[in-house]
């Protein structure tokens, strides 16, 4: 085959000048301003609150994904009803919507006279600027993940395995716990994981819906935004590098993940 | 008084019963407990499960489209018009097609060459090249611009130089650009690889056989093969490159009319209180994200990219 040395070249430059050398920055810049230095942001209680808050939040958010996304996934792939394939086609709006659009929107939904903020309000329970707000947030922004991991392995799964639970007398609820459920689990996990991560660097859809109150409903990304527009460029960095370690670790444990899934499933 | 007709008696010939049938058969006489009703949920299962996934998706995909456009309209059409008329927000829109047309392309480029070392040759470190491309994934809008600012703002030596030399970067439509292909640099690539991995190499193999140079080969041989992919590609990495915020944020500084893209003026214009004409600007974008998963749909039903999703597994764990 011939091009290898022209689309490596290129791959490889490319990555270098667009990635590689603007991210090992974060690297010079940390190691620039000394350990106390980083240690006194990384750990000043507001710096932990937002890290409270980013951390819980997306967890609370990729986990109601995982209910509803199995539920949508499997309700997809195995009946057909009118719309079905257009709400198929909308489960990727959260992918195609900029950030902003869906911060606005979802702020104007739940706020005290938006549609549903005005039904909430009599019972007492405010959505918008207070943590709930983020977690609506941080639940649209990852809405895709689970249903488009669990999809494909429904459809692939062969009707051989069910029809031979039920021949051996199981009933529809242990073919599901026994048989269908421990095949989707590995890509439950992806998609908890792809959203949780997701939902961890998310800034635009949240910022709004959130209200930044200090200590309360400010998000990490938030709080890097802020120490730029303050020209404190070490703090912002700093923040980052914390970050930017939570997310590989999390990237790394998505393909270790991964590598599981596809060796479980070449011995079955 | 009339002669009956012979009545002619009809031959009917006997019907094949498939193989499903006969056990269907069989299974409805033998009585329970049949297979037909121990791989199917009952009734009601299927009808709450349903209306759980049709509850959701519309409180949180149906209910915020409705909601774009009724706020966009709230005023009146007139209002409409003229906030997207108006010329902050026309320079938004010329920005922000700016960006696509020059962030789009050279992705484009750099996924067809990605794909094309990952796919066709083996060399020490394709792994780390696969992880690689999905970099922007694990790293936020927010950081995306924070590196870029940290490499070419005015603090650090090459944005010195730059600005000695009278090149803004930084808070201008070259760092709006650059931030932009960094976070949509993936999708293209990432299309392509299952693509190119399973249209395989033997035609292209032929074609140099038959004397065809490589530029010829990649042209009429492998272009073809993949076009739908590369399209779906180019779909996916121009949505994102035109709606992108957070990174887009950090670099533009915010200087109104000159440097704000669609998403940033939306920004602008609802912490302004125009929320109508925040979502009228908004309602743009909704509309191509609307035309972007139509797009992705009927893309979705191409035999070639069928693969696409049976590979997912195995695509990433290419980058693993």
């Amino acid at each position: 085959m011939p091009g290898f040395g022209l689309t490596m070249g290129y791959t490889v430059t490319y990555l270098s000048l667009l990635a590689l050398i603007p991210l090992s920055t974060i690297a010079f810049e940390t190691a620039g301003m000394g350990w106390n230095r980083f240690f006194a942001v990384v750990t000043s209680p507001r710096v932990l609150a937002a890290f409270r808050l980013s951390l819980g939040a997306s967890i609370v958010g990729a986990s109601v994904n995982v209910v509803f996304g199995l539920i949508v996934a499997w309700t997809l792939v195995r009946y057909r009803f009118p719309g079905r394939a257009i709400l198929d086609a909308l489960v990727d709006l959260p992918f195609a919507l900029p950030t902003s659009v869906a911060g606005i929107t979802l702020t104007a939904i739940y706020a005290q006279n938006g549609w549903i903020g005005k039904l909430l309000a009599p019972l007492g329970i405010r959505v918008a600027f207070t943590p709930l707000g983020v977690i609506v947030a941080l639940t649209f922004i990852g809405l895709p993940f689970v249903v488009r991991t669990v999809q494909p392995v429904l459809q692939e799964l062969e009707p051989e395995l069910e029809e031979a639970a039920a021949t051996l007398g199981a009933t529809r609820w242990q073919t599901f716990r026994r048989v269908i459920g421990p095949m989707l689990i590995p890509a439950t996990i992806t998609g908890f994981a792809l959203a949780f991560a997701r939902a961890l660097g998310e800034y635009g859809s949240v910022v709004f819906i959130s209200g930044n109150l200090p200590m309360r409903t400010e998000i990490v990304p938030l709080l890097i935004m802020n120490k730029l527009e303050e020209f404190d460029y070490q703090g912002a960095t700093a923040i980052a590098l914390v970050m930017l370690l939570i997310s590989f670790t999390m990237l790394f444990l998505i393909n270790t993940m991964q590598r599981w899934a596809v060796r479980r499933s070449r011995m079955a | 008084m009339e002669t009956p007709k012979p009545e002619i008696p009809k031959v009917t010939l006997p019907q094949m019963e498939t193989l499903t049938e006969t056990s269907a058969r069989i299974a409805s006489r033998s009585g329970p407990p049949s297979p037909a009703s121990a791989t199917v949920e009952p009734r009601w299962a299927r009808w709450a499960l349903i209306g759980t996934a049709v509850a959701f998706l519309s409180l949180f995909l149906l209910l915020p489209l409705v909601a774009v456009f009724t706020e966009a309209f709230r005023l009146g059409v007139g209002l409409y018009v003229a906030a997207i008329t108006d010329p902050d927000a026309l320079s938004a829109i010329r920005l922000t097609l700016l960006t696509a047309a020059i962030a789009v392309p050279l992705n484009t480029i750099f996924g067809l060459a990605a794909a094309w070392s990952i796919t066709r040759f083996e060399f020490p470190g394709k792994n780390l090249l696969g992880t690689l491309i999905d970099l922007p994934f694990a790293v936020s809008p927010v950081i995306a611009g924070l590196i870029f600012v940290l490499l070419l703002g005015a603090r650090s030596h090459l944005g010195g130089w730059l600005n000695a030399h009278d090149i803004n970067i930084i808070f201008a439509a070259p760092g709006i650009i650059i931030a932009t292909a960094f976070v949509t640099f993936p999708f293209v690539a990432r299309e392509l690889i299952p693509v190119m991995d399973a249209a395989g190499i033997d035609e292209e193999l032929a074609a140099l056989t038959l004397g065809a140079s490589g530029w010829q080969m990649f042209i009429r041989v492998t272009l073809p093969k993949i076009k739908w992919g590369l399209l779906y590609g180019i779909v996916i990495c121009n949505a994102r490159a035109m709606g992108e915020f957070g990174a887009v944020s950090v670099v533009s500084g915010h200087i109104r009319g000159l440097t704000n893209t669609m998403p940033l003026a939306v920004e602008i214009l609802y912490n302004d209180y125009q929320f109508s004409a925040a979502f009228a600007v908004a309602s743009l974008l909704t509309l191509l994200a609307l035309i972007t998963l139509g797009a992705k749909a009927i893309l979705d039903r191409r035999e070639e990219l069928k693969i696409r999703r049976s590979l997912i597994v195995d695509r990433t764990n290419l980058a693993a």
